[in-house]
């Protein structure tokens, strides 16, 4: 079944009879990103406002790889186990050159985690599941909103909004730009956008057929039925099959479009004709960011603030790690019980989270469109070693998939598991009567294991039962350690053992995010 | 720390050289390069350690 769009209801916005109040937050964009920022501020206690220039969900599947970590962030802005449910869950890619498989990768070989390694799932129903719970937070979503200008002032911003009953201003504390990767307020700010385009074309298709090809990731090089080029094909939910087929930089994108060039295509990929083509799009690969996030009162999310080549699934992935490292901190700012500056960690961390995810982008796109002369030298070399040689398996780069990165944070550490070093997501793990990650929630908690949690104002004590995951991914030899974990889920510090005063300490400093 | 080997370390250096032509015979010079690019990667895939094959690629690099 097709996916059958339902428009949002357009109401006239106050603020065109009488001006409005300063708003706290106002987030331009109702994408995933823009809708998952709006809930985790609500989470939060932040009721924002949130703009979009349409009416409807994401118009084609887009965004489908959808991360553990990202799934975790998605559980706690209420939407989780939905997405699962619907989602096809999928943990292993097999890589092909020509008609032989060189590679595989299975991405959670573990079990103890709440939710799998990945899940596909079409952008169009995860902004469906997060519109729905943000209007059951009582959000305020404007469809038909469009931004058209932004005045940066000292310390708000001026919003003027077109709607179909006319324009309008908006006065904001804070705006957060989640207006995706063509961002009209990033150029209406005039920012640099900076890094790489790669003269490489891809199509994407999505089609509709009844098939049971298994729920993995497939990528070929060079395969027989696409002319030497590179081709992947992916199942979503709804019988829907995604294709990426490469095109080479000296195609017309508007010609490589129409239904007559893209369906022959794709029977050679299927074999058949029995299927029906339900999206497509082009895309160029781009490896961009902004050299800061935050500019003033104007906050930068997701793919307005960088963007990666998509075989990674690192930008819609990426984004929803964005939001879980500025929900919980301009949160505070908002409340006035910390000062704007502590936004400078939301730059540094996710600066760090981009460059990493550019750089793995970067280099799979080079594997995957070399540069004639002797970038194609050795793709070709690698490929031909990895169906002979084991060793050159692993050098074979279809795509690095998303894991949430591990930040470079100074705070104190103990011999205890590299899994859950300060820097890193706290890992999952089955509880008495839960979920690990469910029951850390989203504020500071003080996770102690094989001892009492020190009493620490503002932050939560948590004493579960200790058992062999939590063994293995919290305590290593040791019988006890105490874990401070940041409302973002990200441990912050630990020790074997510490009192009041250490952790107090640990948790002043992770507001700084050192 | 292991540092990459420039004093002689092939016992017969003379007969190496000449299997490395004679392995090349009969190939086009694209095919030879690209036997080169697959012979380079299971070389440094012996090797190993980055110190050494950072030092490789500067000594080969070096004078161009």
């Amino acid at each position: 079944m097709a996916y059958e769009y339902r428009p949002f209801d357009y109401v006239a916005p106050a603020g065109l009879t009488t001006p409005e109040p300063r708003h706290k937050v106002v987030i331009v964009g109702a994408g995933p990103i823009g809708l998952g920022m709006a809930i985790e501020l609500a989470n939060h206690g932040v009721q924002a406002v949130v703009l979009d220039d349409n009416n409807v969900v994401s118009m084609g599947s887009r965004a489908i790889c959808w991360s553990k970590r990202s799934l975790e962030i998605l559980d706690r802005l209420g939407v989780g186990e939905q997405s699962v449910t619907k989602g096809v869950t999928w943990q292993v890619g097999r890589t092909f050159h020509r008609d032989a498989e060189v590679f595989n990768f299975d991405l959670l070989p573990e079990d103890g985690h709440k939710m799998p390694a990945f899940v596909n799932l079409q952008q169009y129903y995860v902004e469906e599941y997060l519109a729905e719970r943000a209007m059951a937070l009582g959000i305020e979503l404007r469809w038909k909103n469009k931004v058209v200008a932004v005045d940066r002032r000292s310390d708000h911003a001026v919003l003027t909004v077109e709607t179909p009953d006319g324009a309008y201003e908006v006065q904001a504390d804070w705006v957060i730009a989640c207006d995706g990767a063509r961002s009209p307020v990033r150029g209406m700010l005039g920012l640099d956008f900076e890094g790489e385009l790669f003269e490489e074309r891809f199509l994407i298709a999505d089609i509709q057929m009844q098939a049971d090809f298994p729920s993995e990731r497939w990528f070929w090089f060079e395969p027989g039925f696409h002319n030497g080029q590179s081709a992947l094909l992916h199942k979503q939910p709804d019988n829907i099959y995604r294709i990426d087929l490469q095109l080479g930089w000296d195609t017309d994108p508007e010609v490589e479009k129409l239904p007559e060039r893209v369906i022959p295509r794709i029977e050679k990929v299927v074999g058949h004709r029995d299927f029906t083509l339900d999206w497509t799009s082009i895309y160029t690969f781009q490896c961009r960011r902004l050299r800061s996030f935050v500019h003033g009162p104007v906050l930068f999310v997701g793919d307005s603030a960088h963007i990666v080549s998509p075989f990674g699934a690192r930008g819609g992935n990426g984004g929803l790690q964005d939001v879980d490292a500025l929900g919980w901190r301009l949160a505070v700012v908002v409340k006035g019980t910390q000062d704007p500056d502590i936004l400078a960690g939301y730059d540094r961390e996710r600066l760090h989270g981009a460059d990493e995810n550019l750089l793995n982008s970067s280099r799979s796109t080079r594997f995957m469109s070399p540069e004639p002369g002797v970038e194609r030298l050795f793709r070709d070399a690698v490929l031909h070693l990895a169906g002979r040689a084991d060793f050159a398996r692993p050098m074979v780069n279809s795509g690095r998939l998303s894991r949430p990165c591990v930040y470079p944070l100074t705070s104190p550490d103990a011999d205890l598991p590299a899994v859950s070093r300060p820097g890193a997501v706290a890992p999952d793990a089955p509880l008495a009567d839960g979920w690990l990650l469910n029951a850390l929630g989203g504020g500071f908690v003080v996770l102690a294991l094989g001892q009492a949690a020190p009493n620490v104002a503002g932050a939560r004590g948590l004493q579960p039962d200790i058992n062999n995951h939590l063994q293995s991914r919290y305590l290593g030899a040791k019988d006890r350690a105490i874990y401070l974990i940041r409302p973002d889920q990200v441990v912050a510090a630990r020790w074997v053992t510490a009192g009041a005063d250490d952790v107090e300490a640990a948790m002043a400093t992770a507001w700084r995010a050192a | 720390m292991t540092a990459l080997i420039t004093k002689p370390n092939i016992a017969d250096a003379d007969g190496f050289y000449a299997r490395l032509l004679a392995a090349h015979r009969g190939m086009t010079e694209a095919e030879s390069h690209a036997m080169n690019a697959r012979l380079v990667l299971v070389l440094a895939n012996h090797i190993g350690k980055a110190e050494v094959l950072d030092a490789a690629l500067s000594l080969a690099r070096d004078g161009v």
